[in-house]
């Protein structure tokens, strides 16, 4: 169990005021939660996860694992980070070239404290190197692995210390596409398997929707938004998470009032009046936008009943995009062009008349009195 | 977890023996670097004091140094010889770097590597071996000339000017290559071929994107060269002094060794010298950092193209074999043909016929040699050593930590750079003489100097080596549990070996070379090899000296391929 509570840091700069990287940072992560700061670079996220190690002196705040504070500004605690007992994999994976892969994944237990056997050691080893198949490479150069197998030394030399949080920044992002797809498979295996609380730090959404338990999406040193991957996705509370986190339409409109049959909010848009989500408190008369992914926007032929209090528009095919296993549409609606995504079977033509239905579920209103500005 | 050690209160934190080790080798780098300095500034301010008048506060050297005329005449004759020797230094390194990273001359692997063997040459021995060949009387080059045409012309002084900077150009161009070819290295290759598809001729490439490109690496070796040459000693000792012929250092030099020594006014000519490098290392920093807006390093691994220079690559390959012949071979053959006689005599069948061995019984059995060579040994060791260990802690300070002020220290350490070897011992001189405590007159002040003067060394090969090494390297140590002295122990040092290990080398052969500060600190019982060469060259020992140089360069050569070889061997694999 971390938490992390009101977390500040500062770079000192050549001239004027010292630059801030985390502003006013708290989360929690539940024991053997895998958690995600997410974020485009320079938004923190990784000057957060070195607070958390220790190799950087946040200016404020305060870090408690498992009960005990590794940092606290007020009480003035700093626990360097050779005592916290966290394993971290760097992005580079930081595997020492003058060792073997034994050596290296034997480091953490050879300089630690509380001595223990050779043969201890091999066992312990061996048994995490077997972990991340690597065990018949024990005895090989480390600098002659592949990337996949030095990064997974990585992960092995981070595990063997049995630490109490397993920092992960940027792991996945030195390898080739494929071998990152095999990695995150691997990566999620191990985690659940061992139960290690885990923090992850990446600048790729569909990782951290594919790994994490929870996600905290990071932007100019600010939290903006906690969730699950799927309330992250579905439920963006800020245009800068829904247009950083996957493809969106944005959809400028105004607050109408609530929808007496479904209780939903109305919002008149250029596209016509939409029945929409959500999260936040809405009063007629307010800008809002609203956002919809293009998988979400269904494309039919016909004008099938616009039943369950569905929203149905209607416009002309503008462009489309043959992408293999699905087509982008991008339709005109009088005169905004909202994208859709749909299967490769619908081949209405260019200047076609087609049909749209959004879920009002999937279409989120997001005021635009966002306290964070979005991204442009 | 709660055995867990409770969170440390902050002053232990400061007790961690990280910043033991890290104030001692600030303390002591400042020491060495700042203290002698100001003592020099202080002396070119206090009149000499003797018996019957204590010193007192003065302007007298400055007056002296500056209202007489002949201190233009040595303005004008030190800045004609730096500038000629860094020209002449510049123009054939540059040459045969082009020739040995962009063209295909035959044989290029070859004389890359015998392109660095001057560097282990003594200056002093380079200059003797040249007035062997080319002094009015006893030159080789002259008589040769003289014989084949009957004459008794005098074709080549190297008591002049122009010799000055020939033998000091040519001592200096293995320098200028390196520069140039690191410089030609970092240049992206497709520039070229670019303007080559844009159908431009081979000279007209070289002139207009080639040199225009290596620009800022140009006038930053020429600066360089510049200071380098001002700083020599050896050359206008040996080539200026006999005919009058003055620049800063011989009159620095001079100022020593009147009588009554007069050391207000050598220190206030070293100011002024001090003054002209300082400028000269300024200059070179800033083009350097500006160079950065010609970004001819991508960081890009690319293998250059060579360009095709068809038949003549011959000619190249002629040009490569002259500079071999003017810089290695003809001065070590003088040096050991001069060895080999009894008496200095010139070439010829009747001298042919007294080659013996008698020089180097005469050297082995020389008074001073054995304790010289003793001494050189340990101190060059000692002082390689302990450079390149203090300057991978200021190296790690400086790039690893973010302690404010710290490029203060990277500073401090560099200070020595602007210093030249004479300054320098005649600042050391003035310090330790000042403090006492049997320093001086000890071999510990040449300790002392070496290790100052090395130090901008060491930091550069230190530099090179920490910032290729990933700061995650330490990172993930520390994240292992590895405190900061094992981390440093475990990781750095070993990843720093292969730098380490070279600059090592390099100091441990400055040392043994070093002429300059020694030259004003040593005393009876503390000569180094270079002194015993000087002193012979005083004594007009001139077998005695070939021999000596020829075993000096003989061991040195050993010393370098042997270091090399276990470097290769034992050393950390390169990837």
């Amino acid at each position: 169990m971390l938490t992390v509570k009101g977390l500040n840091t500062e770079y000192p700069s050549q001239k004027g005021p010292p630059v801030k990287a985390a502003q006013d940072v708290a989360f929690e992560v539940p024991a053997g939660k895998f958690f995600t700061l997410l974020g485009p670079s320079g938004c923190g996220k990784t000057t957060t996860l070195r607070s958390i190690a220790g190799l950087e002196r946040p200016v404020g705040g305060e870090i408690t694992v498992n009960g005990l504070t590794v940092f606290s500004a007020e009480k003035r605690i700093f626990i360097p980070p050779n005592q916290r007992n966290f394993g971290m994999v760097f992005q580079s994976y930081a595997i020492w070239p003058h060792m073997t892969v034994f050596a290296n994944a034997a480091f953490p237990l050879e300089v630690r404290k509380t001595k223990l056997s050779k043969s201890e050691i091999r066992e312990k080893v061996m048994r995490v190197l077997s972990a991340v198949a690597l065990d018949q490479y024990a005895e090989r150069e480390a600098t002659r692995l592949s990337g996949g197998q030095q990064q997974r030394l990585a992960l092995a030399r981070a595990l063997v210390m049995e630490p109490q949080l397993l920092l992960l920044d940027e792991p996945l992002s030195n390898l080739d596409a494929k071998l990152r797809d095999r990695m995150r498979f691997e990566l999620k295996r191990i985690q659940r398997d061992l139960g290690i609380t885990t923090i992850y730090v990446t600048h790729d959404q569909g990782e951290a929707l594919a790994l994490s338990h929870e996600i905290a999406v990071m932007n100019e040193g600010r939290i903006v938004q906690v969730g699950t991957p799927r309330e992250i996705y579905d439920h963006p509370r800020t245009k800068f998470v829904a247009d950083f986190i996957g493809t969106t339409n944005f959809i400028d409109g105004v607050a109408l009032g609530k929808d007496g049959a479904s209780g939903r909010w109305s919002v008149r848009t250029p596209i016509g009046d939409l029945l929409v989500h959500t999260d936040q408190a809405l009063t007629a008369d307010m800008r809002v936008t609203v956002s919809i992914r293009p998988e979400d926007v269904e494309l039919l032929e016909e004008p099938a009943a616009a039943a369950n209090g569905q929203n149905l528009v209607s416009g002309l095919v503008d462009q489309k995009v043959f992408l293999g296993d699905m087509v982008d549409f991008q339709i005109k609606i009088n005169d905004y062009t909202l994208l859709s995504r749909a299967h490769p079977s619908l081949r209405t033509p260019i200047g076609g008349k087609i049909y749209a239905r959004m879920n009002p579920e999937k279409c989120v209103a997001i005021p635009d009195t966002s306290p964070v500005r979005a991204a442009a | 977890m709660s055995d867990l050690p409770q969170p440390a209160p902050p002053l232990a934190v400061k007790a961690d023996p990280k910043w033991f080790v890290m104030g001692g080798v600030v303390s002591i780098v400042a020491w060495l670097a700042l203290i002698p300095l100001a003592f020099l500034i202080y002396q070119s301010f206090r009149t000499p004091g003797t018996a019957r008048k204590p010193a007192v506060w003065t302007l007298g050297n400055y007056l002296e140094a500056y209202s007489s005329s002949d201190t233009l005449v040595l303005f004008a004759n030190s800045v004609e010889f730096a500038a000629g020797t860094a020209i002449l230094a510049l123009v054939i390194g540059t040459a045969l770097a082009w020739m040995t990273e962009r063209t295909n001359t035959p044989m290029k692997p070859l004389f890359y590597a015998l392109s660095i063997i001057p560097l282990i040459i003594p200056g002093i021995l380079f200059v003797v071996a040249w007035i062997f060949l080319a002094s009015p009387k006893i030159g080789i080059i002259n008589l040769v000339l003289q014989n084949l045409f009957g004459t008794e012309k005098v074709y080549v002084d190297i008591y002049s000017m122009a010799g000055m900077i020939w033998v000091d150009g040519l001592h200096y161009a293995p320098i200028a290559f390196l520069l140039m070819t690191a410089a030609f290295r970092a240049m992206d290759p497709s520039l070229e071929e670019s303007a080559m598809m844009s159908g431009a001729s081979m000279w007209g490439i070289f002139r207009r994107i080639t040199l225009k490109l290596a620009f800022p690496a140009v006038a930053a070796s020429f600066l360089i060269l510049f200071v380098r040459s001002i700083e020599s000693f050896e050359v206008p000792a040996l080539l200026g002094l006999p005919v009058g012929l003055h620049v800063f250092t011989s009159a620095i030099y001079n100022a020593i060794h009147s009588y009554p020594s007069n050391i207000g006014l050598a220190a206030a000519y070293a100011i002024t010298l001090l003054i002209i490098t300082m400028g000269g290392i300024y200059a070179q920093s800033r083009i350097t950092a500006q160079g950065g807006k010609y970004s001819t390093v991508t960081g890009k691994g690319f293998r250059p193209r060579t360009i095709d220079l068809g038949r003549w690559k011959y000619l190249t390959l002629g040009i490569f074999i002259v500079y071999a012949l003017l810089v290695v071979v003809l001065p070590f053959l003088v040096l050991l043909w001069s060895s080999l006689q009894k008496y200095y005599s010139v070439p010829s069948w009747e001298a042919l016929q007294n080659v013996s061995l008698a020089a180097y019984k005469t050297v082995i059995n020389y008074p001073s040699v054995g304790t010289a060579v003793w001494n050189s040994f340990i101190l060059s060791i000692g002082s390689a050593t302990v450079v390149m260990v203090l300057t991978a802690v200021v190296c790690w300070i400086v790039l690893r930590t973010k302690i404010r002020g710290r490029w203060v220290l990277d500073q401090i350490a560099s200070v020595p750079l602007v210093l030249p070897g004479l300054v320098m011992g005649l600042a050391i001189m003035v310090c330790y003489l000042a403090i006492g405590g049997g320093i001086y007159g000890s071999i510990w002040i040449l300790f002392i100097a070496y290790v100052t003067r090395f130090l901008p060394y060491g930091m550069r090969y230190n530099t090179t080596s920490m910032v290729q090494l990933h700061k995650e390297l330490e990172e993930s140590a520390a994240m292992s549990g590895a405190s900061w002295l094992t981390a440093f122990r475990k990781v750095v040092l070993p990843l720093l070996k292969p730098g380490l290990l070279a600059g090592w080398i390099y100091i441990v052969i400055v040392s043994v070379r070093e002429l300059s500060s020694s030259i004003l600190l040593y005393s009876p019982g503390t000569e180094v090899v270079s002194i015993i060469i000087w002193e012979m060259w005083q004594n007009g020992q001139y077998v005695e000296l070939s021999a000596f140089g020829v075993m000096l360069i003989a061991t040195l050569f050993i010393f370098v391929m042997t270091a090399q070889w276990v470097g290769k061997r034992f050393g950390v694999k390169e990837n």
